[in-house]
């Protein structure tokens, strides 16, 4: 070993200078980066910028090469990118209070102006995530609360995201869409009073419901009662007299034999049924 | 490595004196070294406390060498004397027959199989892998063996494309509230089945794809949920409405995206009101069983009432032939059965005498009545 070192020195010395010269004169662009090349604090040309309908494998990603030491490489994102907004309160026109999560989704497009004008992503993030803001708020407190939940959202957010373009272009970037994500009423006395209208709404929906219970039971017992008196009638209206009779019968036995507690009759010797017992005594 | 060792060792040997109070000979020709003056007693203070005192070494103690200690130990050792670089004289490579090393050889060998292995790519038959050449894109590796080039110029990531995952939103098992188009709150939660259509685009276009497909989910799970009522929410038939234009929605949006996302279903697993005014919601589908339980009282009460009508009237209506037969006698029977039958269970008094002073005995009557309660408790008490 120490003989290869000793004969070779020189050549393995000058191999190796020669990797180190080769690799830092070669970039390796992967597909999901743009590359700026910037010469002396100037960016000069773009490696791989975005350009739609252009195939992968033919978007000049792969070895490039630049000059070392003189050239930097600054790498900027190609892929689309999110920008994630905090949860903010709203004002809908109606003086109501939305809790709105929104999201957009952008891409860069210019790769020059992203580097010139924001330097990084995280910086590029942090200058559009006002402004973003600053537009939701404008576009939704235009608009009433119940316009807000519904369809209508859509041009609104078209709206959104032209005004958030126009303001991205200028850092070379392209906003793709803007969203909600979510809209929700705001904790504490919105919220509270959601949920007591939606209990008042059950609960009356409730009382009615038992209330047509009850008007239904009532006429059903109504026409019970009708109908029974109708059939009481037919069979009772051939002989109102004998029914009287009848109907006297039926009832003393109920309420003598049957009733509750014992009775005690008494009876006077003119009464009816002790007409023979009087006539056989004479 | 070597000359730096061999010259720490020279120096640690000029600081000790010829002699090495590690026992180690100074010099190659150590065995030779002549015996030392008899003033130098003082160099030789420390000694190996092991060895018998008082009579220099002779040769080297190799027992008892510290050095050697190290050196049976392995790589740690203190002096690397001999042998290729990274290893000690122990551990090196056998010698080819010419006195060369193997290493270049072993080293060779360890390259060859990298590539090897890097170049040959199994792709299972759910997926698919992607191709790059220094970062550039090359092709797409269908399903089988595949070769590519070795590792540092082509590089191949292998992706699982056609088994469907599910995504749950939201992933937590808390509450999550959406808000309905009539602005009540609906608590709902739902599961979205997607696979890759496109692994390039996948793997390029988006920098979050999974995060974007849950965001994309969300908005249009929010924005079709506020399409529709809240009953419409709870019930079957909103459902699958919701369900069929979130479907939709999510793949417009991701397409417009270029996701390479294909969204295979969207299915609403729970719609829940929420849990502050769940018990108002029961308390309607209560309402409804209460309402129910009213109507079938009265329709019980009403066939009672119908059945004992017609009992009557037919009771009535075949006594009443009867009676058209022989009113007299039929009447008469009637009351002397009747008669009869109550008289013979009542108490009688019959005043028949004028002079007779009428006198009900009401405490005797009352006494009589309270005895055969009296008499009844005891055997109700068994």
């Amino acid at each position: 070993m120490e003989a290869v070192w000793q004969k070779y020195r020189m050549a393995i010395i000058a191999v190796v200078l020669l990797a180190v010269a080769a690799l830092s004169s070669i970039v390796i662009v992967p597909e999901t980066q743009q590359a700026v090349v910037v010469r002396t604090g100037e960016p000069v040309r773009v490696i791989n910028r975005f350009r739609p309908d252009v195939p992968f494998g033919e978007t000049g990603a792969g070895m490039v090469a630049r000059i070392p030491f003189l050239e930097q490489v600054q790498f900027v994102d190609k892929r689309v990118l999110d920008l994630d907004m905090e949860r903010q309160q709203v004002l809908s026109n109606d003086q109501q209070r939305l809790q709105v999560d929104a999201y957009a989704r952008f891409r860069i497009i210019d790769p020059v102006a992203m580097v010139r004008n924001a330097g990084t992503e995280e910086n590029l993030r942090s200058q559009l995530a006002p402004i973003l803001n600053s537009v939701l708020r404008q576009e939704l407190g235009r608009r009433s609360f119940a316009s807000l939940l519904t369809a209508e959202r859509g041009t609104a957010m078209a709206n959104i995201r032209q005004t958030l373009d126009q303001q991205a272009r200028q850092y070379g970037a392209q906003v793709i869409d803007v969203r909600i994500k979510r809209a929700d009423l705001p904790e504490g006395t919105p919220l509270q009073a959601a949920y007591t209208r939606m209990e008042t709404d059950r609960e009356q929906e409730a009382a009615t419901i038992r209330a047509q219970g009850q008007r239904d039971a009532q006429i059903i017992r109504a026409t019970a009662e009708a109908n029974a008196a109708r059939t009481y009638a037919e069979a009772y209206g051939k002989d109102p007299e004998f029914y009287d009779f009848f109907r006297a019968m039926q009832s003393y036995r109920r309420t003598f034999e049957n009733g509750e507690g014992s009775s005690s009759i008494i009876l006077s010797p003119d009464n009816d049924y002790l007409r023979q017992f009087r006539d056989g005594n004479r | 490595m070597e000359r730096v060792g061999g010259m720490i060792a020279r120096i640690g040997m000029a600081m000790a004196g010829k002699r090495s109070p590690w026992g180690k000979p100074a010099a190659p020709e150590g065995e030779q070294a002549p015996p030392p003056p008899s003033g130098e007693e003082a160099p030789k203070g420390p000694r190996n406390p092991w060895l018998p005192g008082g009579t220099p070494p002779e040769r080297p103690r190799r027992s008892a060498s510290i050095e050697d200690i190290f050196r049976s130990r392995g790589p740690e050792g203190p002096r690397r004397r001999t042998g290729g670089p990274g290893g000690p004289p122990r551990f090196r490579l056998p010698q080819r027959p010419g006195g060369g090393s193997w290493l270049p050889f072993a080293l060779a060998g360890i390259v060859a199989v990298g590539l090897i292995v890097t170049s040959v790519h199994q792709v299972g038959p759910k997926e698919q892998g992607i191709v790059t050449t220094f970062g550039k894109y090359s092709r797409t590796l269908q399903p089988g063996l595949n070769f590519t080039g070795p590792w540092p110029f082509q590089n191949v990531e292998v992706t699982d494309v056609t088994s469907i995952r599910s995504e749950k939103i939201p992933s937590g098992a808390g509450e999550k509230l959406i808000l309905t188009g009539d602005q009540n709150l609906v608590d709902l939660s739902y599961i979205v089945r997607w696979n890759i259509k496109d692994l390039q685009l996948y793997k390029f276009q988006l920098a979050e794809p999974d995060e974007t497909l849950r965001e994309v989910a969300e908005a249009a799970m929010r924005a079709s949920v506020a399409e529709q009522g809240l009953d419409s929410v709870l019930s079957g038939a909103g459902r699958a409405t919701i369900e069929q234009r979130v479907h939709t929605r999510m793949q417009a949006v991701l397409d417009a995206y270029r996701a390479g996302v294909l969204v295979q279903g969207v299915e609403i697993d729970k719609t829940d009101p929420p849990e502050r005014v769940v018990e108002a919601f029961k308390d309607v589908s209560a309402a409804q069983q209460d309402a129910d339980a009213d109507i079938n009282r009265a329709e019980a009460y009403a066939q009672q009432l119908l059945a004992r009508a017609q009992g009557d009237a037919s009771e009535f209506n075949q006594i009443y032939e009867e009676y058209r037969m022989a009113p007299e006698v039929t009447r008469r029977r009637l009351y002397y059965e009747t008669m009869e039958s109550v008289l013979s269970k009542t108490d009688k008094t019959i005043v028949e005498a004028d002079g007779v002073t009428p006198y009900l005995p009401l405490p005797e009557v009352r006494r009589r009545a309270q005895q055969p309660q009296l008499q009844t408790q005891p055997q109700a008490g068994q």
